[in-house]
């Protein structure tokens, strides 16, 4: 089935709710957008991820005010290597976005949505166990999944499907 | 093993508390959840709940196996409802292929799919009320519970781990007698949930041990990432299958229950009028049932009937390469979510355009459930506890993954 291809310019999508708060705030914030198969991400600049989430949970016109899910993707060997995904609801509007931090494998730190969403303590806790993401601020990061005593961060992709024998 | 030792420790706060360790192996954990609770006599003082113990990191498994391979794996994760799961990821899939799908199949996933909320809603309701003492109850649910399992078994041939649906439509045919089985079920359910409720809505004991325990605002349950009916008994009126319809949930009319008083009594009743309310859809599937194929027409990527890839040499070789080498998606990422009987079930697939999906991650309701039991439950009585837990009906498969 032919798929009508990405959007990814940034003068079609402004009138997107997130888009449109998000570049009033502070266009620098928003280092690309892409619209592909009737879902919008939007490429945050690392520092302002939070309060990026602040201001789209308090927006009047749509607020998102659900923290749907956080997770990670690793693109090993490219750089920057991980990207952190939020998957953001307003539950008024019906509308989701996702938002995208790109982050270099030399500094693996984000600052922590707990401030925000207390919700995004198991999520975060989550990601750092499995891609090793530090997420500053948050106030109890530990492993959660895997043992206490692990290493190594078993969903990155150099990490290998059967484990270290 | 590093659960053998107690991690994460909890320092008792002062010289009047001090720490108790819950489960892994209690019978009311329902599964391997361990909680750790720091207490001032009766009372909870803080409590944090050790998960890990089932986790199997099927997110890497599903990076290692095709697509069509990683359906099965889906069952495993919540094994109470093994097809909301095959759905979820089926749709995320079929999202990123852009498949379109025959109502016959779709209509079909939404029988299957309100039967298996009831399956699992049986479960809970059954297990929660014995936690709290009502030994009865778990004997009723397990009887009709039983009758679906055997459906499941008619169209599946298995009871539990069903991987039922296929990328692009459903393995098979229902067989003969199926719908006339459902029918029949349809018919004397609504009697059975009455059974229920008369043993429960109004039994002073269950009153009292749910009634104003473990309350959560609507606020806390939003924030926490509460979904399903943790949430809706929490006076939030949100329901995935409603507000942002899936499978053409669009065309069915029923209810979604909501209870406002965000206490454990609040959450069973939005549970069992879902009971009600899912036996409603499974009752106008079955009338308004379309005819037609069960798969969609994209032989690249859904398997031939027996017959033709038996008679048919461009079918055989359809197969052949289907199950050797898979089907190579585009590249791109969806999230796709669905309600799944404990919340919203979540699929975040990235495909890099080969026939195995780069990252595959899961959203589990459970997972995010389970952070509202130390805002349910501190300050609050060591016994309310275990009616916490059976609340926010956690299936810890699901949470570990």
């Amino acid at each position: 089935m032919p798929q009508a291809p990405a959007i990814t310019d940034l003068e079609q999508l402004k009138n997107h709710p997130a888009v449109a708060r998000l570049s009033a705030w502070n266009a620098a914030a928003i280092q690309g957008v892409k619209f592909d198969r009737d879902e919008m991400t939007i490429y945050v600049e690392r520092g302002s991820i939070r309060e990026a989430c602040a201001l789209l949970r308090e927006d009047a016109a749509c607020p998102f005010n659900f923290l749907s899910d956080i997770t990670c993707v690793d693109w090993y060997p490219n750089e920057p290597r991980f990207e952190v995904i939020y998957h953001l609801l307003s539950m008024s509007k019906k509308e989701r976005v996702r938002l995208k931090v790109r982050l270099e494998s030399s500094s693996t730190a984000v600052e922590s949505l707990t401030s925000i969403w207390p919700g995004a303590n198991y999520f975060e806790r989550e990601v750092f166990d499995l891609f090793g993401i530090r997420f500053t601020g948050h106030p109890y990061l530990r492993r959660i999944l895997m043992p206490e005593d692990w290493e190594g961060y078993p969903l990155r992709k150099d990490y290998p499907v059967e484990g270290y024998r | 093993m590093a659960h053998m030792t107690p991690t994460p420790v909890l320092e008792p706060g002062q010289d009047r508390t001090m720490i108790l360790n819950m489960g892994p192996q209690h019978p009311s954990t329902h599964g391997v959840l361990r909680v750790l609770l720091e207490i001032d006599g009766e009372t909870v003082v803080r409590l944090m709940p050790d998960i890990g113990y089932l986790h199997t990191g099927i997110e890497k498994t599903c990076e290692a196996k095709f697509y069509q391979q990683v359906v099965p794996l889906t069952d495993r994760i919540d094994y109470l409802c093994p097809m909301t799961n095959n759905l979820c990821y089926v749709l995320a899939v079929e999202k990123l292929l852009g498949l379109e799908i025959p109502p016959k199949a779709q209509w079909l996933r939404v029988l299957l799919n309100e039967m298996t909320r009831i399956n699992s809603h049986l479960v809970w309701l059954g297990t929660h009320a014995m936690d709290i003492g009502a030994m009865t109850v778990f004997l009723y649910c397990f009887r009709e519970r039983e009758e679906i399992l055997k459906m499941f078994e008619m169209v599946s041939g298995q009871r539990m781990m069903t991987s039922y649906f296929r990328v692009g439509g459903i393995a098979l045919e229902p067989p003969l007698g199926f719908f006339d089985r459902v029918r029949d079920f349809a018919g004397y359910f609504p009697e059975k949930v009455d059974e229920y409720e008369n043993l429960l809505t109004g039994n002073p004991i269950w009153l009292m041990r749910t009634k104003g325990v473990a309350r959560m605002t609507a606020e806390d349950a939003i924030g926490l990432g509460a979904t399903g009916p943790t949430l809706r008994g929490s006076g939030v009126d949100f329901d995935l299958r409603r507000d942002m319809p899936y499978s053409s949930y669009e065309k069915f009319q029923f209810k979604v229950p909501v209870s406002q008083e965000g206490d454990v009594f609040a959450r069973y009743m939005c549970r069992v009028q879902e009971l009600r309310e899912s036996i409603g859809i499974v009752r106008q599937a079955l009338d308004g049932m379309p005819e037609g194929p069960i798969k969609a027409d994209a032989p690249h990527v859904v398997l031939p009937d027996r017959e033709k890839m038996k008679t048919q040499m461009e079918s055989l070789i359809y197969h052949f390469k289907i199950i050797t080498e898979g089907f190579a998606v585009p590249a791109g990422e969806v999230y796709q979510a669905i309600e799944s009987p404990r919340g919203e079930m979540g699929y975040y697939i990235v495909s890099d355009g080969t026939a195995k999906p780069y990252r595959v991650h899961m959203r589990a309701a459970c997972f995010a459930n389970l952070q509202t039991l130390a805002t349910m439950c501190e300050g609050r009585l060591l016994a309310d506890v275990v009616a916490a837990i059976g609340s926010i009906d956690i299936v810890l498969g699901e949470i570990d993954r």
